[in-house]
């Protein structure tokens, strides 16, 4: 039995925003998210049914959120070009700059890592499907990337 | 297995969890609605679901490209009847308010009485045989009439099928806008109804003052 589509946007879609807006800045994060659940509801009815939908959804993300930074960095005058109609939603600011930026200095295996299995709140075995590692490795980046974080935040606390 | 988090590491996670909020994607939101509206546009959108208020509590109304599909109320539980639409006709299911505006807007007017006839396109693709033609002539009957479940099969063609014609009425997916309500037994009582016995009785009772 397939469950309606409405339902598993409400299920997952607050994780998968959480990884848009972490690999990309808060705004263009809705326009990841919405492309990321349009390319999943074309493909949805074709999905097996024993299928990982949180794992298959965030790898859909992960390659819109590619596809983002790719076209930005191609056409980096865009930005500075009139914005479209802002989307109905005002983006949330972003609250945590100082963890965002320390998230962002991790290098890249363990930013991977922390994203994917703390904000798309997915098991160790599939964020090393995602980063292209073992189970083990996805495990120490991910362990690795929240103790770097910690100390980066202890230190500005300080 | 998971993994083990030292309690400074959990404190460490649940700011970055707040760092990123998520918010903006509730299910009423702006974001989900510019999904559906999108969906609908590029096609993709096989059925539309919302629900209205109504004097037998809240009614959840879906329709296909083609018309009204579904109509259901609250004690057949909606998760259900989603869940079956979704197996039945297609999973691509969203909350789209907007292709269901005239039937909500019908339903309204019907409940307060300036209404006599819906005046909508129906997708019938939920009952077959039979029973679809049983729900092509419930719809001839008129506003504040009533029929049995004996007339009701001759009229299909099937004097004999009363049960049947009972069972169609019993599996109507567009109660209120098919009008099974309209069907009582042949000994004057009132009959079974999707909406529970105490609703047939209301409707019944709203469209002879009207």
């Amino acid at each position: 039995m397939r469950r309606p589509f409405d339902e598993i946007v409400t299920e997952h879609g607050p994780a998968v925003m959480r990884v848009c807006r972490a690999l990309l800045g808060s705004a263009d994060a809705q326009d990841a998210w919405s492309e990321t659940f349009m390319a999943a509801l074309k493909a949805y009815p074709r999905l097996r049914e024993d299928s990982n939908v949180r794992g298959w959804l965030v790898t859909i993300a992960q390659r819109k959120a590619i596809d983002q930074l790719r076209a930005a960095a191609r056409a980096p005058a865009a930005s500075a070009e009139p914005s479209e109609p802002a989307a109905a939603s005002a983006a949330p600011a972003e609250p945590d700059s100082a963890l965002r930026a320390a998230l962002d200095a991790l290098p890249p295996m363990q930013r991977g890592a922390v994203i994917h299995r703390y904000l798309g709140d997915l098991p160790h075995v599939d964020v090393a499907l995602l980063l292209g590692c073992s189970e083990a490795a996805a495990r120490r980046n991910a362990a690795d990337g929240i103790a770097s974080l910690r100390k980066r935040i202890r230190k500005e606390d300080r | 297995m998971k993994a083990h988090v030292s309690p400074n590491d959990r404190d460490v996670v649940r700011r970055l969890v707040a760092a990123f909020p998520s918010g903006d994607v509730a299910p009423s939101s702006a974001l989900r609605a510019q999904l559906a509206a999108r969906a609908e546009r590029e096609g993709l959108l096989d059925l539309a679901y919302r629900t209205v208020e109504s004097p037998f509590g809240p009614l959840l109304l879906a329709a296909s490209r083609s018309g009204l599909v579904r109509v259901a109320f609250a004690r057949e539980g909606h998760a259900e009847v989603l869940e079956r639409l979704a197996s039945e006709i297609s999973s691509r299911i969203l909350l789209a308010p907007q292709r269901l505006d005239d039937a909500a807007r019908q339903l309204d007017e019907y409940f307060e009485r300036r209404r006599k006839r819906f005046e909508l396109a129906l997708d019938l693709q939920l009952a077959h045989g039979f029973r679809r033609t049983v729900l092509t002539r419930l719809q001839r009957i008129a506003y504040g009439e009533t029929t049995s479940y004996a007339q009701l099969a001759r009229a299909a063609g099937k004097p004999a099928a009363v049960r049947a014609a009972g069972s169609a009425c019993a599996h109507n997916p567009l109660p209120l806008v098919v009008p099974c309500h309209r069907v009582v037994r042949s000994d004057g009582t009132i009959g079974e109804y999707l909406g529970g016995s105490q609703a047939k009785r209301a409707l019944l009772a709203l469209e002879a003052a009207a």
